[in-house]
């Protein structure tokens, strides 16, 4: 596993098979209730949310839906989600807050949907929205990627005390396609993106930008799901007793500063002298 | 002694806005929008609008500043930020290098303190000829700082918005800033400050899908370019031709994402207005 590629693990992060929300809300949690729409104009297929039992505690629970068949790929817009399915994650953060139960995400989304609707209806400012009040929840709220996580897409649901990562998970600014098309020009140029973006778990994690990475079985969770589970509830369980132990209020308080010191930028006597016209 | 320190502060940012002023042309320039030819000199005089269609040239960052704060009153703040390159990306530091040059900023974003009308504010400005106003980590600590300082000091917050999006070569850690800026937002707003964010053409990307969105109030200039993802990546997603208009600001206005397009020869007076219309403002 050790000497996979970063193009590799793009390759293996979205294959067809690999378990996605669906297979983790059956294998993790018990008594899951599906909670639709966003109250303002419709439901979003691409994200599914609700709230179940996790070790017979309460919680809520969001992901991003990835159809494994041709046909519900289509019905859930190939896991691109519109600005109606971050209102809804919202709407359920909301009540998370309000029942005082945990928030679980489950990332796994090559962005949010670049649409002419997506765009009419403020795809941005239901990004930032949440970007904004996941900051400020008080319960404790882990993330785990699962799959590719592309873009404000994928960070409008990833605002958490806890980041985790699959190992052949991937978790980026956007696409490699796309970052090579942006960069280059080209996106055919994509391996060398995969090569330069630092998007697998073991850069994020030496970056600070994930808290922990979650080990997979050889070749791919895709080849041992019902493992790749276990070893999903082993770490959320790990991470949510550490989390319990805090009030709320302190939780909030970490998170910020958790994000407050992410990116690094240097003062002008630190940098080389600049050339002046 | 403060009016001494008043005037070279004035003076400074006077040349600062003349380096700034960076329509094409020498004596004649051409209006991207209409195509006709005007002397720089009357354009230059109408605030960098075209004087035939009314097209808002991009202004430079200083320039802003000097048309938008009272003479006098400019103290810029956080200077020296500038972008690192944490990913060690290839050709990233030379290009840097020639941003600096090109434009004698040392980032894609300025900030500052200054007065509006005689009240005190905190003034954050993107410039879209540095790495296209992009986000790097330098741009979202500028912001951020920007956003404490304010808070600390009960001030109000003005943000103007220019930015093609994420700085590629900053990679997830451009991304991390979303959240640092629109995190930084909301412990500003629980104290009950004012945050006016201004949108300018263009917004787009993740400084639209964080703090240029976020604004209590939210105002833009006409014809801004004003969405998440970009009009070509739409296009090509949706496979028709976008609708006139499209993502422009007076489009935005009508959806319900933008409080009032406001043209350039009024948003020095109606941010003044709103400054006033919350005096009042902040939890103490």
């Amino acid at each position: 596993m050790k000497n996979l590629t970063a193009a590799e693990r793009v390759a293996i992060a979205r294959h067809p098979q690999r378990p996605n929300i669906t297979d983790y809300i059956d294998g993790l949690f018990t008594d899951f209730f599906e909670m639709k729409g966003d109250r303002l104009c419709r439901e979003d297929p691409a994200i599914l949310g609700g709230v179940a039992l996790y070790h017979d505690r309460p919680v809520t629970v969001i992901g991003t839906r990835k159809g494994k068949t041709a046909e519900e790929s289509i019905r859930c817009n190939f896991g691109m989600p519109g600005p109606e399915g971050y209102r809804k994650a919202l709407r359920l953060m909301r009540q998370a807050e309000k029942f005082r139960r945990p928030v679980f995400t489950f990332v796994d989304t090559s962005g949010a949907y670049p649409g002419l609707e997506a765009e009419a209806r403020g795809q941005g400012e239901a990004i930032a929205r949440n970007l904004y009040e996941m900051s400020r929840l008080t319960v404790p709220v882990i993330t785990v990627i699962t799959g590719e996580g592309n873009s404000g897409g994928a960070l409008a649901l990833a605002v958490a005390d806890r980041v985790l990562m699959l190992e052949n998970a991937v978790y980026a600014i956007l696409s490699p396609e796309g970052f090579a098309s942006i960069l280059w020009k080209d996106a055919a140029r994509h391996e060398e993106a995969c090569g330069l973006m630092k998007l697998t778990a073991p850069d994020l994690l030496a970056l600070g930008v994930t808290d922990d990475l979650i080990p997979e079985p050889e070749g791919g969770a895709h080849l041992a799901p019902a493992r790749t589970i276990r070893e999903v509830d082993r770490a959320l369980s790990r991470h949510l007793a550490a989390l319990l132990k805090e009030s709320g209020p302190n939780l909030a308080a970490k998170r910020y500063l958790k994000f407050r010191k992410m990116g690094v930028s240097q003062s002008k006597e630190a940098a080389p002298p600049r050339e002046e016209p | 002694m403060n009016s001494i320190f008043a005037k070279r502060r004035n003076r400074l940012l006077a040349m600062k806005a003349l380096r700034d002023n960076y329509i094409p042309g020498d004596r004649l320039t051409v209006c991207p929008k209409c195509g006709q030819e005007h002397q720089r000199g009357a354009v230059a005089k109408d605030l960098f609008v075209c004087p035939g269609c009314g097209y808002h040239f991009p202004l430079g960052a200083y320039h802003r500043l000097s048309m938008i704060l009272d003479s006098g009153s400019f103290r810029e703040l956080n200077e020296k930020l500038l972008a690192a390159d944490p990913l060690s990306f290839p050709g990233y530091r030379e290009k840097q290098r020639t941003a600096q040059r090109k434009t004698g900023l040392n980032e894609a974003a300025v900030t500052a303190t200054g007065t509006i009308g005689g009240r005190r504010c905190v003034v954050g400005v993107m410039d879209s000829r540095f790495f296209m106003g992009s986000m790097s980590a330098a741009v979202g600590e500028k912001i951020t700082l920007a956003i404490e300082y304010a808070a600390k000091n009960k001030l109000p917050l003005i943000l103007f918005c220019a930015s093609g999006g994420a700085r590629m070569q900053e990679g997830i850690l451009s991304l991390m800033q979303m959240a640092k800026t629109s995190a930084a937002l909301a412990r500003f707003s629980e104290k009950g400050l004012l945050y006016i964010s201004v949108l300018t053409d263009p917004t787009t990307g993740g400084v639209t899908a964080s703090f240029a969105s976020l604004g209590d109030i939210i105002l833009a200039e006409p014809g801004a370019l004003i969405g998440f993802a970009g009009p070509r990546v739409i296009q090509q997603t949706i496979g028709e031709t976008l609708p006139e208009g499209f993502q422009r600001a007076e489009y935005q206005e009508e959806h319900g994402f933008v409080d009032a397009v406001v043209p350039r020869s009024q948003l020095r007076e109606t941010l003044s207005r709103l400054l006033r219309l919350h005096e009042k403002g902040g939890r103490s």
